[in-house]
């Protein structure tokens, strides 16, 4: 690379730095404040280039004064939008567990997607370029767009003047106030939900205006929201959470690192090719993982002070009453029978449930129990999944083997990423699970030698025994039940408790002679091997394994599953896994837009149970019996 | 021979002396407040007990033995049961089961898969209850006790491990004037009656007197009394501390 | 728990018991219509068509066609789980569609396990019938290596040695590029390939991937870059003269789908595979144009062809047939003709890939909006390996 080539690649990276820091600073402010982890941000962000699209299109390509208007306008309706969806929606749920907004907002994810194809229709979008900046400038010999110069002066400013609304007003010292200790903002007779209200309304606005500002640089399509919530998500834990400096400092380093992959393209070192380019596919994740593995609290954040329950603490855990014991034996007695009475699809179905069901069960055993809420489990459930199908295929292992030897696997994998894991706290913690989960997804996809890469590996059928569906449904039954049970046991015995104990009070529990991180690492360890179980059945069930397995979707999914059922209770991730799955079976079949349908379902279980179903449920009965 | 000793013990934060040099011990039976201004190194000195921080150089021994830059947890280990000023205890389990847990790493029994938790050292647990006055509460979730209560399932916490030694920060903080008569009339009960050493901190100077042994004051790093409360309360020393640092004896803090 | 339970068992035994019988011809058809909807809208609309008029037409065997569509979830896990739902539930006698490459393999993998036939309609991976081919699936659509293969002769045309390749990092884009440098370095000697960028899909970075190629200093460009992707690529490397004097191939770059969100920034003189639906003067495209225009009152995506064309390659299949068996569908398959929109197609008994074809042309601009010149019509059956070289790819079945 020449200097010039250097130049180049540096703007190029600050350029496509400027939106994302806008969309990551809203979603900063957001989570400082509420707390809510906003999945929906990304939905808001491709909203502001939809709208801005629009706009534009029609009114924007006349005078410069004329664009961004438009580009603002778009970023004010987003914002409007925000608004309404705090009051509405998320303002009902701030008291439910921690975490649990998350449910409403994936369920916003899937209703905004489908809003948008209905309104925008399927094919892309490219608007008008920027009146008066069409063209290109000269540097150092290159052309370099002179909206993207543009786009680097608007980080800054934006930056500037989100820190003047922070610094310089009431309300921007109440909300930096309501990030270091919002009890205390509560207590100062200040009106908590209008804040609240406030504060995602402006996050609202800069993603939108994020969005509108891409409106010139690349098309409006149905991609963009996932493409940015993980990218947005990333930059505000590199650079620390509620730390808008910090987001503005890791968007830069992540927009300039990715340029200078692509500038230097391929390597050629120790007689191999290594090719940058492709490295971008996971570069911010490793970038992440490297920045949280030397500062937990990313780069500009500050050590969390022990959280505070905003929700109510768990009530203390009960062995079942008697009735409940019958009762759940006979359901398993009843779905060890079930194939004498029905036709198969059922038993498929039952399959994915039992699958999912024990996937969610581990996750909910990090999240509840362990107190360590996990944002990348699929990648364990994908180990074990991968390693199974690689032994049978690779090594002629049969399928008996790997039922053991697949979550070994996945055990390994999550005792070597849990080392580091157990370190962190809170969505730190979470995130670096992500880039892990990522890192691994990434070696699955681009190693296609050995991982089949992009299309994964087919051909892993169980072996005769195994093959009708009624036997493999029995043999899926029999493990995931056994599983579950495991893990509910460990919950109970000593080294459960003293889990539990730890997240409750790890000071306590220091003081108590508790070695707690070892805990956490070999909790960490032994649900990676449930979730490899849960893996090694889902190939086998499915005859093939693909990089979405281990991928970012999945492991939402588990959370989703784990929410839903409630994750204050231990039978909610089996409920949930199944009502999920169920729901989404059905909705898929019965309606062309189930995405809406499902997220609307969800929005609607969401405000009904806000501590989950299960949640509900023992509030309506047990306490009754007890 | 004392069960805690403690020999030009010192910590700098930066260009701070936090504490500088200090000696003392604390007897089986006794009670020794440490007191002193804001500021004075109280907590730092404390923390260089428990584990939790490493001195810069001095000693730490219990029973004989060196425990200087040992961690918490080994610490606890050697028979040092600590209490919190605000109380660390685990909500979401009961009384009784917050008993267990400590029992259960007292056994080594942390990484036992079998067993249910709460079907061990159930009578042991009750005994520790009963010591403190909670036997009745022992099936209620510590997340709903009254904080007197909380402070007393914290000392038989404490005491699960059969300590040498307690460490007390600030045991009464937060109680009313009733409760902490009654907390400290407990906690002095069951000492002499076990021959546990203890020391704590404490703000209230009412308490302090009222039960402390002995009581030993530091200012700014420095260790400027040691004695019988009498004499501390007479030391000229400790008078210009309180008086002329602008709090009075009563309500310091 | 019990009470959610029974409620979902009820629902559960609802469905199982109202599936309705009829006498009908049962295809179940899976796409992931909610991941990819600026293709498969109009790949629906294009089956839908072709299905009314066949049994406006009497069907076939006396009876009706039904399809039973799904969404498949746009992955493999979920995709498998619906074929299941198809084949148990619905009792289709066939499967039809899929559109991502490893949603396609899945698919056809479950196939050969369950013993059923899959025409899959649109997946371009040679995989699914070079080395993962098996017995009971056949795929319609053009292949990646088929269409890199209709632009090699424009490549060689060229004269242009020194050549930058860029391609989304997944399957699709390695397998075209890896078809590209052998098949160039084959025809062309001295050609080298001087930078290769490799963008996450829907994620490049177009302005740092366009400097990266004028870094190298290429005289061509060979991409296999579509959707938002192109777009972006495009936008940029307008901005910053990176297309001038510069030869550029593009993998399905002139798909009305991929095309006509470039608008007047379509790229003029970029050699691609595509469709120009508005200038095929064919009478059997002609007639698929004015039924399509008539029922929709919009014009056909590539999309739309393949649609259509598959569920004609499913007519086709059972009157050859003369059953629902498998085992007849499949040996029916072997050698299959039939016409389509793009002409006359086979199902290679070889490979069973079918020889569709595609239309490799200009991009040009005219009235603000990109259209294919100086196209011609690149038969499939034209551009495929030898039969030795494809008894070598494919495993004996």
């Amino acid at each position: 690379m020449t200097l010039a080539d250097i130049t180049i690649q540096l703007l190029n990276g600050l350029a496509g730095a400027s939106s994302l820091f806008l969309v990551a600073a809203g979603l900063s402010l957001i989570f400082g404040v509420t707390r809510i982890v906003n999945f929906a941000h990304g939905s808001l962000f491709m909203l502001g280039v939809y709208i801005a699209y629009s706009l534009t299109d029609q009114f924007g390509r006349g005078s410069p004064l004329a664009f961004w208007s438009c580009v603002l306008a778009a970023g004010v309706a987003v914002g409007v939008i925000g608004f309404v969806v705090e009051i509405l929606l998320l303002r009902r749920i701030y008291q439910a567990p921690e975490l649990f907004q998350l449910l409403a907002t994936f369920g916003l994810v899937l209703v905004i997607k489908d809003v948008v194809l209905k309104l925008w229709g399927p094919e892309d979008l490219l608007g008008p370029r920027a009146p008066g900046l069409r063209g290109a400038v000269q540097v150092m010999g290159k052309s370099f767009p002179e909206y993207d110069l543009v786009l680097i002066a608007v980080g800054p400013i934006m930056l500037g003047l989100i820190w003047l609304v922070l610094n310089r007003t009431r309300w921007g010292v109440l909300v930096r106030a309501a990030t270091q200790d919002r009890d205390m903002v509560g207590a100062l007779g200040v009106n908590q939900a209008w804040l609240f209200t406030g504060v995602f309304a402006l996050g609202s606005f800069l993603a939108g205006l994020g969005g509108a500002l891409q409106v010139p640089r690349e098309p409006a399509q149905l991609f963009l929201d996932i493409t940015v919530i993980s990218d947005a998500f990333v930059v505000v834990v590199v650079g620390g959470l509620g730390s808008i400096p910090g987001a503005f400092l890791a968007a830069l380093l992540i927009g300039v690192i990715k340029a200078f992959c692509i500038g230097i393209g391929d390597v050629q070192a120790f007689g191999t090719t290594f090719s940058f380019s492709k490295f971008t596919l996971v570069v911010e994740f490793v970038v992440m993982a490297i920045v949280l593995v030397i500062r937990p609290w990313g780069l500009l954040g500050k050590p969390a002070g022990e959280p505070r329950h905003t929700a109510a603490t768990e009530a203390p855990l009960k062995p079942l009453p008697g009735w409940l014991v019958l009762g759940f034996a006979g359901l398993g007695a009843a779905l060890l029978v079930l194939p004498v009475f029905t036709q198969s699809y059922l038993l498929i179905l039952l399959i994915d449930v039992f699958v999912f069901a024990l996937f969610a069960a581990s996750l909910h055993f990090l999240m509840g129990p362990a107190g360590m809420v996990s944002f990348g489990h699929a990648a364990y459930l994908g180990i074990g999944a991968y390693a199974a199908a690689l032994m049978v295929l690779r090594a002629g292992i049969p399928m008996e083997a790997t039922l053991a030897l697949g979550p070994l696997a996945a055990a390994l994998g999550a005792l070597l990423f849990g080392w580091f894991v157990v370190r962190l706290s809170g969505v730190y913690l979470a995130m670096l699970t992500l880039a892990f989960a990522q890192i691994v997804w990434s070696i699955a996809f681009q190693w296609d030698g050995f991982t089949g890469g992009s299309n994964g590996l087919i051909g892993i059928w169980p072996p005769a025994w195994a093959a009708e569906k009624e036997a493999f449904y029995h043999l899926s039954l029999v493990l995931c039940a056994a599983g579950l049970l495991a893990l509910r046991h460990i919950i109970f015995a000593p080294f459960g408790a003293i889990l539990r104990a730890g997240r409750d009070s790890p000071l306590r529990a220091d003081a108590i002679g508790i070695d707690l991180r070892r805990h956490q690492w070999f909790a960490f360890t032994l649900v990676g091997a449930f979730a490899g179980l849960a893996g090694v059945l889902h190939v086998f069930s499915k005859g093939s394994i693909s990089p979405e397995t281990l991928g970012i979707a999945r492991s939402v999914d588990g959370l989703v599953m784990v929410l839903l059922g409630g994750v204050q209770t231990l039978t909610g991730p089996v409920v949930g896994a199944g009502v999920f799955i169920f729901l989404q079976d059905e909705i898929a079949r019965r309606v062309e837009f189930w995405r809406a349908i499902l997220g609307l379902v969800i929005i609607v279980l969401v405000l009904a149970f806000p501590q989950g179903i299960v949640g509900f449920l023992r509030g309506r009965f047990m306490r009754a019996a007890a | 021979m004392s069960v805690l000793a403690v020999r030009d013990l010192a910590k700098a934060f930066g260009g701070v002396q936090a504490v500088r040099d200090i000696s003392f011990a604390v007897d089986s039976g006794e009670l020794l407040a440490l007191i002193g201004p804001n500021g004075a190194g109280k907590t730092t000195c404390f923390n260089m007990l428990n584990g939790q921080l490493r001195p810069d150089h001095g000693s730490v021994t219990l029973d004989g033995r060196e425990i200087t830059g040992l961690k918490p947890r080994a610490v606890w280990r050697l028979g040092v049961g600590r209490t919190f000023q605000i109380t660390a205890t685990f909500g979401s389990m009961t009384v009784r089961e917050n008993v267990q847990i400590a029992l259960i790493s007292h056994h080594r029994r942390a990484f036992s898969f079998w067993p249910r938790a709460r079907d061990l050292y159930g009578a042991e647990a009750d005994a520790l209850l009963a010591r403190v006055g909670m036997a009745e509460q022992a099936d209620r979730p510590a997340a709903v006790l009254a904080y007197g209560d909380l402070k007393r399932l914290e000392l038989a916490v404490a005491l699960a491990n059969a300590p040498r030694l307690l460490l007390m920060d600030e045991p009464t903080a937060g109680m009313a004037p009733k409760e902490r008569v009654e907390l400290m009339a407990l906690v002095a009960g069951i000492v002499r009656a076990e021959g546990i050493a203890v020391l704590f901190t404490e703000h209230d100077m009412d308490v302090v007197f009222a039960h402390a042994d002995r009581i030993i004051v530091l200012n700014r790093g420095e260790l400027i009394a040691d004695g019988k409360p009498d004499a501390v309360r007479a030391d000229p020393r400790v008078q210009q501390v309180y008086l002329g640092g602008g709090s009075t004896f009563g309500h310091a803090g | 728990m019990k009470s959610i339970t029974k409620a979902i068992m009820l629902a559960l035994a609802g469905a199982v018991f109202a599936a309705p019988v009829a006498a009908q011809i049962k295809v179940g058809e899976l796409n992931s219509y909610k991941n990819f909807p600026a293709f498969l809208e109009p790949y629906k609309k294009g089956w839908e068509l072709a299905l009314e008029e066949a049994n406006a037409a009497g069907g076939v065997l006396g009876q009706k066609i039904e399809v039973v569509s799904r969404d498949d979830g746009g992955n493999p896990g979920d995709a498998v789980r619906v074929a299941e739902e198809l084949l148990t539930r619905e009792k289709v006698s066939l499967l039809m569609g899929t559109f991502p490459s490893h949603v396609g393999l899945a698919v056809s993998n479950l196939a050969n396990q369950r013993k059923v036939l899959f025409v899959a309609a649109e997946p371009l991976t040679d995989k699914i019938v070079w080395d993962n081919g098996n017995k009971y699936t056949f795929r319609l659509r053009a292949s990646t290596y088929m269409q890199t293969a209709m632009l090699i002769d424009g490549a060689v045309k060229s004269g242009k040695k020194r050549w930058a390749i860029v391609y989304p990092n997944y399957e699709y884009g390695q397998a075209a590029t890896a078809a590209f440098k052998k098949l160039l370095a084959a025809r062309v000697p001295g050609v080298e390939f001087v930078v290769e960028q490799a963008p996450p899909l829907g994620k490049i970075e177009a302005g740092a991937v366009a400097d990266a190629i004028a870094q190298a200093k290429p005289d061509a460009i060979f991409s296999s870059l579509f959707g938002p992707d192109l777009a972006k690529f495009v936008r940029e490397g307008n901005t910053r003269g990176l297309f001038k004097g510069m030869t550029v191939l593009n993998l399905l770059a002139g798909e009305p789908e991929y095309l006509d969100p470039l608008k007047d920034e379509t790229p003029e003189g970029w050699i691609v595979t595509g469709y120009p639906w508005a200038e095929i003067q064919t009478a059997e495209h002609k007639a698929f144009l004015a039924a399509y225009q008539k029922k929709y009152n919009d014009y056909p995506r590539l999309g739309s062809i393949v649609g259509y064309a598959t569920v004609q390659t499913v007519v086709a299949a059972l009157k050859k047939a003369g059953s629902t068996d498998t085992e007849k569908l499949v040996a029916a398959m072997k050698g299959l003709e039939h016409m389509t929109p793009f002409g006359k197609i086979t199902y290679r008994a070889i490979d069973h890939q079918s020889t569709m074809g595609a239309y490799v042309g200009k991009l040009a601009l005219k009235d603000g909006k990109g259209v294919m010149v100086d196209w011609t019509f690149a038969d499939g059956k034209d551009y495929l390996p030898p039969d030795s070289e494809v008894m070598k790819l494919r495993p004996k079945e």
